[in-house]
């Protein structure tokens, strides 16, 4: 460590071989603190450490380094907090942490790679994957991975509000003149029984800065708990439904002037030429403007900037993407799959061997289509260029990430960019890494002199996504005489994140998986749980189909391969008895199970299904049940597994991303379809509170839903569906064996 | 063109043709009615005209003049608004919170018209699209607010 550092700096950064207080700046030369202090501070109260303020009227403010997506961490994370500070919760505030440096959750990353003896290694096995992302995330101030509470709550908030309270505490000691050990904290207050004293803690929030705490202090167990494990209301929901949270469509400023937008439909293609004439005169339009890859125009009102940028005659150099088709590109995956020249991905054993002995193999593939965010508030935001400075309003998963790409963008120092914060219409991935929307927000901004609201349409919006990858799994397991899987092996094309996707609870001694990357020409995003989305299907849609090869029921069989995995076999067992597996069901329904890991976090379902006459399948409920370890904000984690299952089941049943001739078919939610209320299934949520590492909860519910779905049609139908969406198949028909025979 | 906007009579000058959001979002600043679709799909644009739930990304303002429009601003004036949004907060039922609006505005058209409708009416009524997954929970806000 730096010698530079002063003594609270080590010590803050000390804290680091625990695991916390070192977001921003802890592993910074210490000179960074002032310029923290400057951006959060005010109405002299004091900045103890990253993540708090304390103000003489006791309220406590916690500074929470990351985005609201929806996922309730903006209460989470201070309650975390205020839990290990004893605080009065009707006292405490949050506020979100300016995109800043100084508030990078970065930090925490450099400490678990410096070595930490209670940080599990590097290595292999899904319990390692937070921190391998965390690595990632260095210097960035991301939202996402579910890694908001994992990260920065158990190792941030949670030591920070511990060494806020060491610190109280220390200076009511020094100023009453009695011994810290008989000073006690509670509920925002301070007090001393021997004398009768006590205080607010605003009224030593002062002086308790004058204290340094320890590197390790004592955090509270799990039964001293008075504020974590509650559903404490969220603080971001009162203005949703008053109508007057601001999103980065609503960011309004004098002045401003509206842009909307139209993309080459070719991906990588731009305009050659276009006619202004037709719609220079028109009311309210003030500019068309070139941008990446298409073509904006400026006018008072979006609406009236729309039918202008509609009217435009446009002609587009396309380029090489307009040769890509759904059809080619899923002939190269089964090309490149069939050529065989894969990277290992994990391997245990020795498969191909392990293969070579079963009494029979069981060969199957699956498909599955590209998918769009479609984020119900398309991508937006608001961008004003004056001299050398940049100022972008928008929602953002990575606030700082995203400055420093505008400063990029714009060719300014990243100095004179500053980024303000509004809410998000959805997040689910697409306004973290992928800032197309930002680049031409930037665009206009550089050629028009006023703050400029850019809005995608619909249709810009579903045509120029990050989208999730289309896939091509080729799964192949080897069984005993008895059925009982004995290898594995697990062959997939376009291989993102996260890093443990493809990995199995299930004891089979040797397995394997392995992928081939480049096969897929078309823009890429990390969509809600990424690569789970897809591999939950793959897995355990085979799984299934192994069961039935064995001739044995689908929940038995899985729970017989768990037996060296308890946690998951009880999220299983809690599953199928919520389910009433195994009781009778009248005749065209059929339930699916299904299970998987993502993000630390242990999910089981149950779909219950039923297929009518018309042949179309009809999600009646869902079971679920999900060990987390712990779940800080018990509402909000059911609320965010609800979510995911229905966002798994938007996908498994309708959602299709087509490419012809270089660009997106789908245009809105009328070829793009979404579960709305009268199809969206009863959904009980149990959860398991094992007590192992914090998982995540925006994620983990959607990886299992499609495989849950398909399972399900198959008891209840007989077939197997191995490629999505389902509304694709008529379940009166037969069913195509494999989908790679569709060519 | 003349109608009246949460209880306050305004005039506009803008094209017939444009659509009521637009009017309401980018003329008077009424930001909380929000665009999703601008085909009627989503519903995020929900408002009530003369009572009734109404899609404003395809209602020209043609189509509204010297009518009443309602939107999720109009909160402090409208007991039945009042009583959803309470329980919009009682089930805490936005995530994201975008659609919310919309979901509002539809529902207390319907409790409008049904005081207390089944769950086959609500299915029939609030079609909106909630990409978020709250429908759970907006079916059980909206029962609570029909017993009250």
């Amino acid at each position: 460590m730096s010698p530079a550092i002063s003594r609270r700096g080590f010590i803050v950064g000390g804290t680091l071989v625990g695991g916390g207080l070192v977001l921003g700046f802890a592993l910074r030369p210490f000179s960074n603190l002032p310029a923290a202090r400057a951006l959060v501070t005010e109405d002299g109260s004091t900045l103890l450490t990253t993540w708090l303020k304390i103000a003489p009227d006791n309220t406590v403010t916690v500074i929470v380094p990351h985005s609201e997506m929806g996922q309730g961490v903006h209460t989470a994370l201070p309650m975390m907090l205020a839990e290990e500070l004893d605080a009065d919760w009707s006292l405490v505030r949050m506020e979100q942490a300016p995109a800043d440096p100084a508030f990078a959750n970065g930090g925490l990353a450099r400490g678990y790679l410096r070595g930490d003896a209670s940080i599990p290694a590097l290595l292999a096995g899904p319990s390692d994957f937070a921190f391998r992302k965390i690595a990632e995330f260095m210097n960035l101030q991301i939202t996402g991975g579910s890694l908001s509470v994992r990260a920065t709550g158990v190792d941030g908030m949670r030591r920070t509000g511990a060494a806020a309270r060491w610190m109280l505490i220390q200076a009511a000691a020094a100023s009453w003149g009695v011994p810290a050990a008989e000073v006690t904290a509670s509920n925002s207050r301070l007090a001393h029984a021997a004398s009768g004293r006590s205080a607010t803690y605003g009224e030593f929030s002062t002086r308790a800065a004058d204290f340094d705490p320890p590197g390790e202090l004592p955090l509270k167990p799990r039964s001293a708990y008075t504020i974590v494990g509650t559903s404490k209301p969220r603080f971001d929901i009162p203005a949703k439904v008053a109508g007057t949270a601001r999103y980065g469509v609503d960011v309004r400023l004098d002045g401003m002037l509206y842009a909307a937008v139209r993309a080459c439909p070719v991906f990588g293609g731009s305009p050659a030429s276009f006619d202004t004439v037709a719609v220079a005169k028109r009311r309210g339009v003030k500019k068309v403007v070139t941008i990446p890859g298409g073509v904006a125009v400026v006018a008072d009102n979006w609406w009236r900037a729309k039918q202008a940028v509609d009217a435009l005659e446009i002609s587009w150099e396309n380029g090489p993407g307009a040769a890509h088709s759904s059809e080619s590109i899923y002939a190269g995956m089964d090309e490149a799959l069939d050529k065989g020249e894969l990277d290992e991905d994990f391997s245990f054993g020795d498969t191909d061997k392990a293969l070579r002995g079963a009494v029979q193999v069981v060969e199957r593939s699956y498909r599955v289509p590209y998918l769009a965010h479609a984020t119900m508030e398309p991508m937006s935001c608001t961008v004003h260029r004056t001299g050398d400075k940049l100022e972008i309003w928008g929602g953002f998963q990575d606030g700082l990430g995203a400055r420093a790409f505008a400063a990029k963008a714009s060719g300014l120092p990243f100095a004179n960019v500053s980024l303000h914060h509004t809410a998000m219409g959805g997040g689910f991935g697409r306004r973290g890494s992928t800032l197309n929307f930002l680049e031409q927000a930037i665009a206009i901004a550089q050629q028009v002199d006023a703050p400029v609201n850019m809005l995608w349409s619909r249709e810009e919006d579903m045509t120029h996504d990050n989208y999730r990858q289309a896939s091509v799994a080729r799964m192949k397991a080897g069984l005993d005489a008895s059925g009982h899987a004995i290898a594995w092996l697990h062959e997939f094309t376009e291989k993102h994140d996260p890093e443990d996707a493809t990995w199995i609870a299930y004891g089979i001694p040797d397995r394997a998986a392995r992928y081939v990357n480049g096969t897929d020409p078309i823009p890429f995003g990390p969509w809600r749980s990424v690569d789970n989305s897809h591999h939950g299907f793959f897995i355990e849609s085979f799984v299934d189909e192994l069961a039935h090869e064995a001739k044995r029921d689908p929940f038995e069989y899985r729970r017989d391969l768990l037996a060296d995995a308890p946690r998951h076999r009880a999220v299983l067992e809690a599953a199928a008895k919520m389910s009433g597996w195994g009781t009778p069901l009248p005749k065209g329904r059929g339930r699916g199970i299904s299970l998987k890991e993502s993000f630390g976090t242990i999910v089981a379902q149950v779909a219950e299904v039923s297929v009518g006459d018309d042949g179309r399948a009809r999600v009646e409920r869902v079971f679920c049940a999900a060990d987390p370890g712990e779940a800080v904000h018990p509402d909000g984690f059911v609320a965010q597994i609800e979510g995911g299952i229905i966002y798994g089941l938007t996908a498994a049943l309708y959602g299709e991303i087509s490419i012809e001739q270089g660009r997106v078919v789908e245009k809105n939610f009328g070829d793009y379809p979404m579960v709305r209320l009268a199809d969206a299934p009863k959904i009980e949520v149990q959860i398991i509170h094992s007590g192992a590492k914090t998982g995540g909860a925006g994620e983990p519910g959607t990886p299992p839903t499609a495989a849950a779905l398909a399972n399900a049609v198959f008891a209840a139908t007989g077939k197997r569906i191995r490629s999505l969406p389902l509304r694709k198949h008529d379940l009166r028909e037969p069913i195509e064996a494999e989908p790679r025979k569709l060519g | 063109m003349r109608f009246t906007i949460n209880q306050r009579a305004v005039e506009l000058d803008v094209e017939p043709e444009m659509p009521l959001l637009w009017a309401l979002r980018d003329e008077l600043g009424l930001t909380g009615t929000k665009y999703g679709c601008g085909v009627a799909y989503c519903g995020a644009c929900t408002v009530l005209v003369d009572g009734q739930p109404t899609r404003s990304c395809v209602t020209p303002m043609a189509a509204v003049a010297g009518k009443t429009v309602t939107t999720i601003e109009d909160g402090n004036h409208s007991a039945k608004l009042q009583r959803v949004r309470e329980e919009w907060v009682a089930h805490q039922v936005p995530q994201c919170g975008y659609c919310q609006p919309g979901q509002i505005m539809a529902a207390v058209g319907l409790l409008l018209e049904k005081a207390d409708p089944s769950d086959a009416e609500i299915d029939a009524a609030i079609t909106n699209v909630c990409r978020c997954g709250t429908y759970t929970r907006i079916r059980a806000a909206i029962h609570a607010a029909a017993k009250s």
